[in-house]
């Protein structure tokens, strides 16, 4: 068992894309840590680096207590599961899992028993004859667990290994891939660009973009304290609300409308007071909207009215979207949906008992605690 | 003048005419009964090839075989004893020792070679030139290889032969092995002292046998380094974090996803080695001890005219390529199956 730690490491191809910049990542010792990040933003080029499938063009990987940058792949004590499983297709499920061992000459019964134990683990002892042809994506899917597990590695690495599943089978293997990691305390590099993998399966969640590491942190910090506006926008589903606002004193104007914001608001965000009389961009996210009409804050200085454009009855919740007349906000992520039009737009996350319709006047009642604001400058939270 | 235009207008009548035909046919199908159209239509576009099959390839091959049972005159029927004829004179039973050589070692040196430079070339610098170099001499046809070869082979009194100038470049080097550069290469059946008899192939045939590697190393080559494109990047990347070096990831992991496409080529080159005619005819005639099955046919049934024994040399050809085509077939299958299709 091992950490792995990247030391301001780049990577720069030859036609001079340069892919990572100065990363900085200490994965512990049988820590679950997931890269995430939109398209594009290197998190599968930062695992191939520590896979040894590409090179480093500087800065310095460890896994354990050893430098691995010029360490061969089969050299660096690893397993791998790829996007598309990689499973070899003329092998049966058992040479599969087995093909590392009889690589690493270990015995035949040892390797009877620990491709036996792996399959059992993973409900693959029925298949074990079969050839990957002959299975179904999931059965592949953990075939090709099952080939990493075998190992007993210093680390896994997992390059977005659900991302061929269908949504119930991947909800399913999300679970077990989170459990089999705690079971056999392996430190795991997790690649995804899905957000809600990664904030349900990592002990804690690297963001990436553009090669840049945005924040590190636990998958509750992330959500509640993103230190930009980037990350703020691209953890959690619907995304924050985003819009240009204008403080005056304790008054914050967006469009034509406006909310008033508490004392304690400002005393957990002091910095907030350096723009008193400037831009600044607020968030809120959709969970902390309700209807007035059934909300608890009765405070009229914490609401705003907007016209309803459509509502998504889930059940459990009503996703309300409105429309506001504040300047939309680019939050920076290449695969976000909106389309950035004229106005900002909303949603909330209503309580089904609101009777909210599309094309009517709603007033909104705004948990102004959990507000976020960035510095239309930098980007960055305003914080402390 | 005349000639040419009375052959225009014969090509244009004769194909307007088979159209006309198939059209006629056509049409008559939409006039049968609703559920039997289909199946009219499609004997009317199958008739074409039916027809060009069965006279141009059943029926010769039908009467092939019958002649292949008749005496040399055609005139009585002699059951088995042309074959048996092959297989007691030593000349023609040579012919088929040679033919074997050929398929079995022109075919594995081929399919190495061509896996070789496949896998070498694969991603190197200059790969394109490489592979076009070593795929030229299979765009020539056998007879121009044949020649170019001959030059290369040839001894006194001419003073072409390229490989007599090697050999003679090289210092103490026997005469048996053409140290003293005047060999007659295609002549000599034995080689460095050895002397085969007159029952077993020569050196000279071992020779040839070159000229027909180069000539398909290229196709070889080309069909391999396309198979070991496809295979999946990810899978090699899997090799190498499991463990595998280069080599291991190249024989466990490429070589037996690339079967299917091995056997394919080693299937087209062992015809081609059965069918070796071209080179033989094109060097030594078949002169020497160096005569193969095909080239020994057209010698015996179109230069002495003996048709029973010619035909029954073309019946041993078919009769060697049927197992190669099952074989194959069931091989095709066999890597369908591993790859779990």
């Amino acid at each position: 068992m091992a950490g792995v730690t990247l030391n301001s490491v780049n990577k720069v191809y030859d036609n001079g894309f340069h892919a990572i910049h100065d990363l900085d990542l200490d994965i512990q010792d049988e820590e679950f840590l997931v890269l995430v990040g939109p398209s594009g933003c290197g998190k599968s080029t930062a695992l191939r680096m520590v896979a040894g499938l590409e090179t480093i063009t500087s800065g310095e990987m460890r896994i354990g207590d050893r430098v691995v940058n010029d360490v061969e792949p089969k050299d660096r004590d690893i397993a791998m599961v790829f996007q598309n499983y990689a499973l070899y297709p003329h092998m049966s499920v058992y040479d599969n899992i087995g093909f590392a061992l009889k690589l690493a000459k270990v015995p035949k019964d040892e390797i009877d028993e620990r491709v036996r134990k792996a399959a059992g683990i993973l409900e693959l002892t029925s298949n074990l004859d079969r050839k990957p042809g002959q299975l179904s994506g999931g059965q592949r899917q953990r075939v090709a667990m099952g080939r990493a597990i075998v190992r007993q590695p210093s680390a896994f690495l997992m390059d977005e290994p659900l991302s061929n599943l269908d949504a119930k089978l991947r909800v399913q293997m999300r679970a077990e891939i989170a459990g089999l990691q705690r079971q056999l305390a392996v430190t795991t590099l997790y690649v995804t660009h899905d957000q809600i993998e990664a904030m349900t399966m990592g002990d804690r969640v690297a963001v990436l973009k553009d090669g840049y590491l945005q924040q590190v942190d636990t998958p509750q910090n992330l959500y509640d304290r993103p230190v930009n506006l980037f990350v703020a926008a691209f953890i959690g589903s619907p995304s924050m609300n985003l819009c240009e606002a204008q403080l005056n004193g304790s008054e914050l104007r967006f469009g034509s409308r406006s909310v008033a914001l508490p004392d304690s608001l400002f005393a957990a965000r002091p910095a907030l007071r350096g723009f008193d009389g400037r831009k600044v961009i607020m968030g809120f996210r959709p969970e902390d909207l309700e209807d007035a009409a059934i909300s608890g804050d009765q405070d009229p200085a914490h609401r705003f009215s907007a016209q309803v454009s459509l509502v998504e009855a889930l059940g459990s919740e009503l996703m309300v979207h409105f429309d506001l007349d504040a300047a939309p906000v680019d939050s920076g992520d290449p695969d976000a949906v909106e389309v950035i039009g004229e106005h900002a737009t909303g949603v909330g996350r209503f309580s089904p008992r609101s009777r909210v319709r599309p094309g009517e006047n709603v007033e909104v009642a705004l948990d102004v605690a959990n507000m976020h604001f960035f510095d239309p400058d930098s980007r960055l939270a305003v914080w402390g | 003048m005349g000639d040419l235009i009375s052959a225009i207008i014969t090509v244009v009548v004769a194909i307007g005419g088979l159209l006309a035909l198939l059209g006629g046919l056509y049409w008559l199908t939409s006039k049968l009964p609703k559920k039997w159209q289909e199946g009219a239509r499609s004997w009317v576009f199958l008739l074409p090839t039916m027809v060009a099959l069965i006279v141009g390839l059943l029926i010769p091959t039908i009467r092939t075989i019958y002649l292949s049972l008749l005496d040399d005159n055609g005139k009585s029927f002699v059951g088995l004893s042309n074959f048996k004829v092959i297989f007691t004179t030593r000349g023609t039973r040579l012919t088929v020792f040679n033919s074997i050589v050929w398929v079995a070692l022109g075919t594995t040196v081929t399919v190495i070679i061509g896996l070789v430079v496949a896998r070498f070339a694969d991603g190197m610098r200059g790969e394109k030139s490489a592979k076009s170099a070593i795929f030229i001499p299979g765009a020539i046809s056998l007879v121009g290889a044949g020649i170019i070869w001959k030059f290369v082979y040839d001894g006194p009194p001419f003073e072409v032969g390229m490989l007599n100038s090697i050999t003679k470049s090289i210092p103490g080097l026997p005469a048996s092995m053409g140290g003293n550069g005047d060999r007659i290469w295609l002549l000599e059946r034995g080689f460095a002292g050895a002397d085969p008899p007159g029952s077993a192939p020569g050196f000279n045939t071992f020779l040839l046998i070159v000229i027909f590697i180069w000539a398909s190393a290229g196709f070889a080559t080309v069909i391999f380094s396309a198979a070991i494109k496809g295979v999946p990047d990810e899978l090699i990347e899997a090799a190498r974090v499991d463990g595998a070096t280069d080599r291991q990831a190249f024989y466990k992991v490429t070589l037996p996803y690339i079967r299917s496409t091995i056997v394919t080529v080693a299937t087209i080159v062992t015809i081609g080695g059965l069918k070796a005619f071209d080179i033989v005819a094109a060097t030594t005639g078949g002169r020497f001890g160096t005569s193969t099955i095909a080239n020994e046919f057209y010698v015996t049934k179109f230069v002495q005219g003996r048709g029973g024994l010619g035909s029954a040399l073309a019946v041993l050809i078919f009769v060697l390529v049927i197992p190669v085509v099952f074989m194959n077939r069931q091989a095709q299958k066999r890597a369908e199956e591993m790859m779990g299709a």
